[in-house]
């Protein structure tokens, strides 16, 4: 662990790279390692890059056309079968149009299926509302046997899309970008289904991010180091099964929470820490995340500050989230 | 162990033998629905007893056994009635029914490991599209010789989904496909055209790229050639609507549409399981 801590380097620009690259790396490599993996497309393979499996394994990949609760239990079918299959299209229509099938067909028969959701967030830019995923942590957290990972950058979304298939026997959503972010964990940067990473080491306050946000909270984590405020960042990428003791430590540690996520406020991935954090040792919280209002057209930096989801953001919930838990004292 | 074969003679006692086993069931259970699993009994016993499906009682999940998808979950005391008949757990076990702690579940869970259930159902539409999956990797990728059913109700048509699975399964032409419809014209709120029309069938069904058989759902005979048709039928998946009485074989309950839902009173049940002897 000690190794692990400050290896990011916030201060120079980072190199870019969207999310959903690292999913379609993660299928071709899948694809060579595993000859059960197929994967099924809903029209958009270019846009959620499952056309990369496509054009290498051609005779594991079908077409299914713009009718997502269909793939989304064909891939059920399959599955029984014995493949595994991966499911992809934007979040809004892989968590949301289809949720009576993940309900029933893909989680009740606990059937080995792997959805991708892509598109996730206000991010998405100026496609609008509409393709800004922002209630899928929500959705699919709340279906028993489900994982649900949201990978902070295309490395790990990589890593994720592999683990998801080889190492979990049951239904896994996967939630990735479309904008170009920071790349910035490398092949060696420890990544494992249901244990969360601490990226940046601190003990007057802790930062829980996932996504997109994990990188704005080390921005943030390095800001506030100026003022003397030293701040923990964790990688919570599994939101489901949740890492209750790394949670748990946090709140001990540092006695305050702020939580980031490009999703809504509401069910979200900081709701999930508060479900942790108030049933074991509760600390005062803050949530940085969309204010329960849709999203909107624009260029997904500008959208990112208008709807408050940077570090500067973090920063002040910081603040905020330690001058509660002081007045506390 | 094999499958039994029957006679057309045997076939009528069987099936109405898994009548009155759903008669038991039901009485016992106190709720589930009646007129559905009645209707159906003879298309189960035609599928199980007449060498329709390849399957293996003492090792229900033979990787070669045909599959059974019933879509249409609330019709699922036909079903454990005949896998019990079949062998695939003691025949008492059916007396549990919706009772907790039972594999036999209200709608099928795939959870409660019953034997003979392929998947959890309930939620009109699904399992259509659970073939088609089945039927998709097992023709194009495991190249299997195993054949894939669906069991749907006629009202479960009118779900949007369905015809997502209908178009995939015809564009894929999956000949190891069949749908068999159960067109008793009956769901809860009354007669299936009054409610929300889904003729002309045939002619939906072959526009979306499906080979169409018409059978008489009571008349062994008619089910064991459409099954043989649908079996023989290359590049196209088969439908076969099935038309049926809801409730056949209890006067009481026949074309009635409010025993959908219902189950028989005891008094009701030993009418019923008299007029069935």
């Amino acid at each position: 662990m000690k190794g692990v801590f400050r290896m990011f380097d916030v201060t120079s620009p980072p190199q870019k790279k969207a999310t959903r690259y690292g999913f379609g790396e993660g299928l071709v490599a899948l694809g060579e390692m595993d000859p059960r993996i197929v994967v099924l497309g809903s029209d958009i393979t270019g846009s959620v890059m499952t056309s990369m499996f496509r054009d290498k394994f051609p005779e594991r990949f079908f077409s299914l056309g713009i009718a997502e609760q269909n793939a989304t239990t064909v891939a059920v079918g399959l599955a029984l079968i014995g493949y595994i299959p991966f499911m992809s299209t934007y979040g809004a229509f892989a968590s949301a149009r289809n949720l009576d099938q993940i309900r029933v067909s893909v989680c009740y028969n606990e059937a080995n299926v792997k959805i991708g959701g892509g598109h996730a967030g206000i991010s998405v830019g100026p496609d609008g509302a509409t393709h800004q995923a922002l209630e899928e942590i929500a959705t699919t957290r709340v279906m028993p046997n489900m994982t649900v990972i949201v990978p902070c950058d295309a490395v790990e979304m990589k890593k994720a899309t592999i683990a998801a298939a080889e190492e979990i026997v049951g239904p896994v959503y996967l939630r990735f970008g479309r904008e170009a972010v920071p790349l910035f964990t490398t092949e060696e940067t420890p990544f494992k289904i249901g244990r969360a990473e601490v990226f940046h080491e601190g003990n007057d306050v802790s930062i829980i991010a996932c996504g997109s946000m994990v990188w704005e909270g080390l921005v943030a984590a390095h800001e506030l180091e100026k003022e003397g405020i030293h701040a923990r960042v964790i990688n919570l990428h599994t939101i489901k099964p949740i890492d209750k003791e790394t949670i748990i430590r946090a709140a001990k540690e540092t006695g305050a929470i702020v939580t980031a996520e490009e999703h809504q406020i509401f069910a979200g991935m900081g709701s999930a820490v508060a479900e942790v954090v108030v049933q074991n040792y509760p600390v005062p919280m803050e949530f940085v995340a969309v204010n329960d209002r849709f999203g909107e057209s624009g260029e997904p930096e500008e959208l990112m500050r208008a709807f408050g989801l940077t570090h500067k953001e973090i920063a002040a919930a910081v603040k905020k989230v330690m001058k509660r838990r002081d007045a506390g004292k | 162990m094999e499958p039994r074969k029957l006679s057309i003679t045997q076939l009528r006692e069987m099936a109405k033998e898994i009548r009155r086993d759903i008669i038991r069931m039901l009485v016992e259970a106190k709720s589930g629905h009646s007129g559905g699993p009645l209707g159906a009994a003879d298309i189960f016993t035609v599928l199980y007893f007449g060498g329709v499906l390849r399957y293996r009682p003492d090792d229900p999940w033979w990787q070669e056994r045909d599959r059974l998808v019933l879509s249409a979950g609330h019709m699922c005391p036909v079903l454990y009635a005949t896998l019990a008949e079949a062998g695939f757990f003691p025949k008492e076990e059916l007396m549990t029914l919706r009772k907790f702690g039972s594999r036999l579940q209200g709608h099928p869970g795939r959870d409660k490991g019953l034997p003979g259930v392929e998947t959890s159902s309930g939620s009109l539409g699904q399992g259509l599209s659970i073939a088609v999956g089945m039927a998709l990797g097992g023709k194009y990728l495991s190249k299997a010789n195993w054949r894939v059913y669906s069991f749907n109700g006629d009202g479960e048509l009118q779900e949007g989904s369905i015809w997502e699975a209908i178009m995939a399964a015809g564009h894929y032409k999956l000949d190891n496909l069949t749908m068999i419809v159960d067109r008793n014209y009956c769901q809860i709120d009354g007669i299936t055209e009054q409610v929300m029309g889904i003729d002309p069938l045939d002619e939906k069904l072959r526009a979306f790229r499906w080979h169409v058989v018409n059978a008489n759902g009571h008349d062994m005979e008619s089910l064991l050639s459409a099954f043989a048709e649908a079996r023989e039928t290359k590049g196209k998946p088969t439908a076969i609507i099935a038309r049926t009485i809801m409730g056949k074989g209890v006067s009481f309950m026949e074309n009635d549409c409010s025993w959908h839902g219902k189950p028989p009173t005891k008094e009701q049940g030993e009418r019923a399981l008299a007029e069935l002897q």
